[in-house]
């Protein structure tokens, strides 16, 4: 008998692909292969390496979401014709108009900062006039914000070799460099439930941190110059800070999304808002999947980071503020899983939970490097 | 133990419950060692909480709380609790792993939360055949039981889910277990059954008994070896509690070189030992240079890049007399970082400890300012991120320097850091000195202006001149004759300035301005004061330009003509003059050479549970993956020869996902065992 029902037909991942997937594959392709060639001076091993594995990971990320290659694609867009309008003169960002005022690094950083700002205005009006326009747009503005940032950080990257080669690093080796990544990191993930959920009614409330992160940002840009690019200290020069930091960031950026989804459960179980927000399992499940997210990501991180002491400083783990504080929040969270997973514990105590998780994921983030001193804070070398 | 009992403990230690109670005294626990520094040395502590708290907080271990013996407990609860709690779950989880539960019966179906009909109308043969072949597709591995009425087929999939609990979990108790045998434990092991002995530092290495070193097989410690430039070292240090043991070595380590490189704003570029180590046993040699993030793994031990010192730098010191009544030449010293050298004189004795030498100092010049508002401000902030100047930032070398202590008859010690080269400040060139009482203050200093040679000679001279009680007097003259002339007629003027100014000068040699200050205070009425400050001031550097013509009189030199810059040089000189009375040292100590010799600091460690760790590691997170992103779900497909069939599905988690699931199988399941369904058009498949 016959059984090619639809139901049945192979349908294997890479047969369910249509040719935007495999455009997509192929420029990324082709990208890594250009890059390979071009900047080949300044990549040893490990740089070619970890290019080569980006190539799957975000041709998996771009199959799985769509958004994401539209957003690759701007990103990529942006960086290059940046890197282009320099021609190899960091002079430039000064004369050329579209580097002063749109795509030189800190001009796209200030460019994010005010997009996530009308972001967060749009999704607020979204939701209390509960006009879907509003929601559109804040949407919309959150997507360009986080192509702006992204591709200032790619900048940045390219401009601090323009510094000089052996000040060239990547850009997350400083509070200001981490704060843009932890925005961005925050958003994107923020980006992905909105689609995955299909409402966009969370946004108000998780814009609210961004915002808060954003605020911090240009203060810390305009009273402290944070923003200028320093060389890397001997301690920093190590493989382990380009994946430990960015894994710690997606860690830190689910969490904050988390706490804020705690807030908004906290305010409709209350009554506040409850029609206008999406349903409390709804949000609840976003909530769990976050930090379901960020712990998985965030024990990577710490190893990650144990591994780096290891070799950095002698031992994989000795007890400084910001490892035990590191600890504290993966155990917090842990605690968190095992009261949802095995307690089936839901609702007002969880969100708390969440919410009081990200004063401490603060402190472990910012606090520790402020009011505890440490190996960190790098004082002794 | 009574059954019950143990029972009782086993199910309370293995206990969720615990284990979170664990988790959240673990996590405030290790909040108390963040908050106190930890095994800093113990007169920090005892300055710090007085002594009172001093030994009570000893007595609790909060020094070195990670090593405490209550934190220690807490650690092998949490371990012994994960363990047991893996051994009560083992059981139950290995039966569900292994389990199809293809026996469930139909009445308890119909109480899953997630259940639906099946159309009914195909043979129970060609049913059967269609789900099997729908489950496969979807990656469910099934299993069929035969009923009455008909078959149900019970079908599961992600049951790794539950292997991600033992990994996660087993690799906790790992990462435990390696963690103790790379912490403390060991050691104190060792002091206890091995009859160790801290001893104290100050001992030369020789002379330390056999009681307070560690022998070279010791296969689990961390200390730190100290070699200075051109020597060798063979025994590590380790600090504990507030003693020392030491640590011997398979081999011996020499220095050849330290490394500081420097970017060009300043900033530490890179640290490197190049070292020659030397195998004791075989004698057999080889060449390495160890930098921060690249250690060097020789005989089990690793070696790291941890710090550097000065190894005894030669330092070539001039002191200039600062004492008002005498007229001593200078004096020449020499001596090495970490000697103390004797400062007598029929007015003092000093022990001169040399504490210090930095051959870089990097420092921040600028004003800190930024002067530019609103939209300007902006505009500053766009462009590239590259360093630029109007950030009121300033990164300067500003040239060697070192630190001395002078320790008096009575064990007081004031502290001092002197800079070799003259420092610019808004034009003018000083050379800087600090001082400080105690370790907690800032050092405050004093700026000696330099002269037109760039040295502190006339500013020595002219300290000479204006604190000699026995000169007060010509200058005080000198000074009146240059206001007035030497015209009879205003003798009595002259006379009294002479009176005033002598009188200034007696006052300014006591505590400076300050002193003269109070006079005005005591003398003058509020509303004059300010007039009457800037006449002081005024007759002040008069006399301290007489003082300075005379010095050159002394010296041979010509009178000079005073012009815009010796005005300025006369206010510094004042002004050092003024703060050279607080500056508690009986000379001024010169840097005039010196001859840099470097230590470098590497951590030396044997970490037998860095393996454990690590493979621990990786499990916890292939675990924890495993566990949160592998999703165990079971279908049941009841069948059945006459009537409705049953799909219902149960999973290990309450999520939105597993309604979506079902709603997906549901509905494709419905649509295979349709009675019309051939080779229908849609693909409820493809759609997720
Ligand atoms: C540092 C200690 C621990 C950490 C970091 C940890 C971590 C985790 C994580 C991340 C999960 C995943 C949540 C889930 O999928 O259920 C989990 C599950 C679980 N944990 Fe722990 N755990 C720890 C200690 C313990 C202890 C001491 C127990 C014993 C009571 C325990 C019992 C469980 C159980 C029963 C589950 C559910 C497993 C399942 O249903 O698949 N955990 N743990």
């Amino acid at each position: 008998m016959e059984l090619a029902h639809p139901s049945l037909t192979r349908t294997g991942w890479l047969r369910q692909r249509d040719t935007f997937d495999w455009l997509y594959a192929a420029a990324l392709v082709v990208g890594a292969i250009v890059a390979l060639v071009h900047y080949h001076e300044f990549m040893d091993v490990y740089d070619d390496l970890v290019l080569i594995l980006h190539v799957p990971v975000l041709i998996f990320i771009g199959w799985y979401w769509k958004p994401f290659r539209p957003y690759l694609a701007a990103v990529a867009a942006l960086s290059l014709c940046s890197i282009w309008l320099y021609q190899g003169d960091l002079q430039r960002a000064e004369q050329v108009f579209f580097l002063k005022y749109l795509i030189s690094s800190q001009t796209a950083i200030m460019w994010m900062s005010a997009l996530y700002f009308m972001a967060t205005g749009a999704y607020w009006i979204g939701l209390l006039a509960r006009s879907e326009f509003g929601d559109k747009t804040g949407s919309a503005l959150v997507w360009i914000g986080t192509a702006m940032g992204t591709a200032g950080l790619f900048v940045r990257w390219f401009e601090s070799y323009l510094l000089g080669p052996e000040i060239g690093h990547i850009p997350i080796s400083n509070l200001y460099e981490v704060f843009v990544l932890f925005s961005l990191m925050t958003a994107l993930l923020y980006l992905y439930y909105e689609q995955r959920y299909d409402t966009r009614r969370m946004g108000a409330f998780v814009m609210v941190v961004i915002s808060a992160a954003v605020a911090f940002l240009l203060w810390y840009t305009f009273s402290r110059g944070a923003h200028e690019i320093q060389p890397l200290i001997p301690a920093l020069q190590s493989y382990w800070m380009k994946v430990h930091v960015p894994t710690n960031f997606i860690g830190y950026g689910a969490f904050a999304l988390a706490a804020m989804l705690g807030v908004a459960v906290l305010l409709a179980e209350r009554g506040i808002l409850a029609g206008r927000l999406p349903a409390v399992k709804v949000m609840e499940d976003v909530m769990y999947k976050a930090i379901a997210i960020g712990f998985a990501f965030f024990t990577i991180a710490t190893i990650l980071g144990a591994l780096w002491a290891a070799e950095a400083w002698g031992t994989y783990w000795q007890w400084d503020p910001k490892e035990t504080w590191a600890l504290i929040v993966w155990l917090n969270y842990a605690a968190w899983l095992h009261m949802r997973l095995t307690k089936g514990l839901r609702g007002a105590v969880l969100a708390w939970w969440a919410v009081i998780g990200l004063l401490v994921t603060t402190f472990a983030f910012i606090g520790v490097n402020m009011f505890l001193s440490g190996l960190h804070s790098y004082g002794s070398l | 133990m009574q059954r019950s009992t143990a029972k009782a403990l086993f199910e309370l230690l293995s206990s969720m419950r615990f284990a979170i109670s664990l988790l959240t005294i673990l996590a405030i626990a290790s909040v108390i060692g963040t908050v106190i520094q930890q095994n800093q040395p113990f007169n920090a502590y005892l300055n710090q909480f007085g002594p009172f708290w001093f030994p009570v907080f000893e007595k609790l271990g909060l020094y070195s709380v990670y090593n405490a013996g209550w934190f220690l407990v807490i650690l092998a609860f949490l371990v012994l609790s994960t363990s047991l709690c893996i051994v009560r779950q083992s059981a139950p989880m290995l039966r569900e792993m292994r389990s199809y539960r293809e026996h469930a019966r139909e009445v308890s179906l119909r109480q899953f939360a997630h259940q639906a009909e099946l159309p009914a109308g195909r043979p129970l043969a060609e049913q059967r055949e269609r789900v099997d072949a729908y489950l496969a597709h979807t990656g469910f591995r099934a299993r069929a039981d035969e009923r009455e009425d008909g078959v149900l087929v019970a079908a599961k999939q992600g049951s790794l889910n539950r292997a991600g609990y033992f990994l996660a979990h087993g690799a906790i108790v790992l990462i435990c277990i390696g963690g103790l045998l790379d912490g403390n434990l060991p050691l104190k092991v060792q002091m206890w059954l091995g009859g160790k002995q801290t001893t104290t530092g100050n001992q030369l290495i020789a002379d330390i008994p056999a009681s307070a070193r560690l022998g070279e097989n010791n296969w689990s410690f961390r200390a730190n070896l100290f070699i200075p430039e051109g020597r060798s070292a063979n025994v590590a240090v380790l600090s504990v509690d507030d003693g020392i043991l030491l640590q011997e070595l398979p081999f011996t380590v020499s220095l050849k070189k330290f490394h500081v490189d420097h970017y060009e704003n300043g900033m530490p570029k890179r640290f490197a030992s190049d070292i020659l180590v030397t195998d004791d046993e075989t004698g057999e040699s080889f060449e390495h240079t160890i930098e921060v993030n690249h250690p060097l793994t020789y005989k089990g031990v690793v070696m790291y890049q941890a710090s550097f010192e000065d190894g005894g730098s030669l330092l070539k010191l001039t002191g200039h007399n600062l004492l008002r009544d005498v007229a001593d030449e200078p004096l020449q010293l020499e001596g090495r970082v970490g000697d103390t050298l004797r400062l007598e004189h029929p007015r003092y004795d000093y022990a001169l400890e040399l504490t210090s030498f930095s051959a870089f100092n990097v420092e921040d010049m600028g004003s800190g300012e930024d002067s530019a508002t609103g939209v300007d401000r902006l505009r500053e902030h766009l462009g590239s991120g590259a360093a630029r100047t109007d950030s009121g930032r300033d990164l300067r070398n500003i040239g060697p320097s070192f630190t001395f202590k002078l320790r008096d008859e009575a064990g007081q010690a004031r502290e001092f850091q002197n800079y070799m080269q003259p420092i610019e400040r808004d034009g003018r060139w000083y050379l800087y000195t600090g001082m400080r009482e105690t370790q907690a203050e800032p050092f405050r200093y004093l700026r000696l202006p330099v002269d037109e040679d760039g040295r502190i000679d006339t500013w020595l001279a002219i300290q000479r001149w204006m604190f000699d009680p026995a000169r007060r007097d010509v200058l005080a003259h000198r000074m009146a004759s240059a206001s007035f002339g030497d015209d009879p007629s205003v003798a009595p003027m002259r006379d009294r300035l002479v009176e005033t100014a002598s009188h200034t000068l007696a006052l300014f040699s006591e505590r400076g301005y300050e002193t003269v200050g109070r006079f005005i205070e005591a003398s003058v009425p509020a509303a004059e004061r300010e007039r009457a400050a800037d006449v002081f001031v005024k007759i002040l550097q008069g006399l301290v330009w007489e003082a300075w013509m005379m010095a050159r009189v002394d010296a041979g030199l010509p009178a000079l003509e005073i012009n815009e810059n010796r005005a300025a040089f006369l206010r510094d000189t004042l002004a050092a003059l003024s703060d050279s009375l607080f500056y508690e040292a009986p000379l001024y100590l010169q840097l005039t050479g010196f001859e840099h010799l470097q230590a470098t600091v590497l951590q030396v460690t044997r970490s037998p549970g860095k393996p454990l760790v690590y493979l621990g590691s990786l499990l916890l997170v292939l675990g924890v993956f495993a566990m949160l992103y592998i999703r165990e779900r079971r279908l049941f497909v009841l069948l059945k020869h006459q009537g409705a069939g049953l799909v219902a599905m149960s999973s290990n988690r309450k999520a939105i996902d597993v309604d979506e699931a079902f709603q997906r199988h549901a509905e494709a399941l419905s649509a295979l065992l349709a009675p019309d369904s051939g080779e229908g058009r849609t693909d409820p498949t493809a759609t997720r």
